[in-house]
């Protein structure tokens, strides 16, 4: 069963191609990493997943529920912790969100406006926010860029434990190489408008940076990405 | 960390379907498009007019036809008035917006920067904006008479209520971390202000410019009806006065190609001054 099915996508600003006939397929519940240099069209190729831009050429389909946390949390200012979480939910969703918020570990900052939230409890909302609605999809966009690394890392936690036990399909788009193998199911190097490597990550969770295979793999994509 | 009961993995009511993502972005319009949309409501005001006058459903009494005044028009341009009327008036509302704009633009900005200078401007300026400036009129005729002085400052003091207001918030809007890191940079005073604030506060500034400039067609119908001879606020008093239709009319016209003419001027400005943001007039 597929929660993501791309063909022949290509996709052009001008006259550079970021996206030069692309296929991928996700499966449902599989948790995909894409990296690559800055500019390569990994969140182009997101947000052609969530719609925000008009594929050039190709086939994409995605599931009807879909979600994305970005790099920013992009909270409504003025509006209270809940209200973002269950913004565009129908009423009576105030329990709903509230359990999502416990469930990143902000329980009791319903009330909370977003000005007074750190950067890392606010792109914990965000998280919630996307999380709320049970999505097939959860598009993922370099959502820890802009943390400190300690709680970067406690942020892939909490993400690699709600995927766990939510199990959508996962788009990751990331700089960080650790970061994708630490997570995801597969990972992919796009590069020149296509994946140059694809490789699935077998070792069991919690994955252990310091074990040989996560050493392997990080070598291989860093060498992909012309880092030695 | 409290959890959640397990929700199911897979919803089973949507396995299997899948979708073409809906687009949500930003289409862009061809240009040709948004120009034929833009122009259609005008053109069909204009069009109605136009039937109702030529098919009798539009007495002449109540509103003069498109002829009756193309013909007042020009009567205007072969007696050389409409010329001599719109520079008269020109003078007087660009100095009025000069003076009162530029005053408006720096007590704005004052406030806008230093609590001290909110403190001892805005409840002033609040309070000013409170008061219509036509209420001024009598007190402006009795120090400064009925000539030019009490046109131009008439228009200027109209002027300023807006732009302080607009400025005031722009400023205010600035990103504050930007400001701070332009004062780690040993920015102060007037090279902070021309060289970060003001540039980022344009968008603002040039909106207030826009409602300045409209004003001042407002202060110009006041200021023109007093002492003077010349000018398009004195042409609506004398179409008031001889009640002539046609004129009146004209007048409501003159006044609509200078509001356009005053939006295409600003559009002009904005494209120019603010390069970074070539696409997204500010309204």
């Amino acid at each position: 069963m597929s929660a993501v099915k791309i063909s022949g996508l290509r996709k052009s600003f001008g006259p550079k191609t970021v996206l030069d006939g692309v296929d991928l397929e996700i499966r449902r519940g599989e948790f995909f990493a894409l990296l690559g240099p800055s500019g390569t069209g990994k969140t182009t190729l997101l947000r052609i997943l969530a719609g925000l831009e008009l594929p050039d050429a190709g086939t994409v389909l995605a599931p009807p529920r879909r979600t994305t946390v970005y790099q920013e949390p992009r909270l409504v200012q003025a509006r209270r912790t809940l209200p973002n979480v269950t913004i565009g939910l129908p009423r009576g969703s105030r329990a709903k969100g509230a359990q999502a918020l416990a469930e990143v570990g902000l329980e009791g900052y319903g009330a909370a406006w977003p000005a007074t939230l750190s950067g890392g409890e606010a792109q914990r909302v965000a998280l919630a926010r996307a999380l709320v609605r049970e999505p097939e999809l959860l598009l993922l966009d370099e959502p820890f860029a802009a943390l400190d690394a300690l709680t970067r890392l406690q942020m892939q936690e909490l993400v690699a434990e709600l995927c766990a036990r939510h199990r959508p399909a996962v788009v990751l788009v990331t700089h960080d190489v650790d970061e994708a193998v630490r997570l995801a199911d597969r990972v992919a190097v796009l590069r020149d408008g296509r994946f140059a490597v694809e490789q699935p990550i077998e070792l069991p969770h919690p994955r252990d940076r310091d074990d040989p295979d996560f050493i392997a793999h990080r070598r291989l994509f860093l060498s992909t990405l012309g880092v030695s | 960390m409290s959890t959640l009961a397990q929700s199911p993995a897979l919803p089973a009511e949507a396995a299997g379907t899948l979708e073409t993502p809906r687009h949500l972005g930003v289409r862009r319009r061809p240009a040709a498009l948004s120009l034929t949309v833009r122009l259609s409501v005008p053109l069909l005001l204009l069009l109605a007019w136009w039937y109702g006058s030529a098919s009798g459903a539009l007495s002449p009494d109540v509103l003069a036809g498109p002829g009756a005044v193309l013909g007042a028009l020009g009567e205007l341009i072969a007696t050389g008035q409409l010329g001599e009327y719109l520079a008269a008036s020109a003078v007087r509302a660009g100095l009025g917006v000069a003076v009162g704009a530029g005053l408006g633009l720096l007590l704005g900005v004052l406030s806008g920067l230093s609590a001290l200078g909110e403190e001892l401007i805005d409840p002033t300026m609040q309070m000013k904006r409170a008061v219509p400036f036509l209420a001024l009129v009598p007190l402006f005729i009795s120090w400064f008479g009925v000539q030019e002085t009490f046109k131009v400052v008439l228009i200027a003091v109209a002027a300023a209520g807006p732009m302080y207001a607009y400025v005031y918030l722009g400023v205010r809007g600035v990103d504050r971390k930007v400001v701070e890191a332009a004062r780690g940079f040993g920015l102060r005073g007037a090279r902070l202000a021309f060289g970060v604030i003001i540039p980022s506060a344009l968008p603002n500034i040039l909106m207030a410019l826009r409602i300045c400039l409209s004003i001042s067609l407002t202060g110009l119908i006041a200021a023109e009806q007093i002492g003077a001879t010349e000018g398009i606020g004195y042409l609506v008093t004398l179409a008031q006065q001889y009640y002539r239709s046609d004129y009146m009319v004209l007048c409501i016209a003159i006044y609509a190609v200078l509001g356009l003419a005053i939006d295409l001027a600003i559009r002009g400005v904005e494209r120019l001054a603010m390069p970074w943001r070539a696409h997204l007039a500010a309204r």
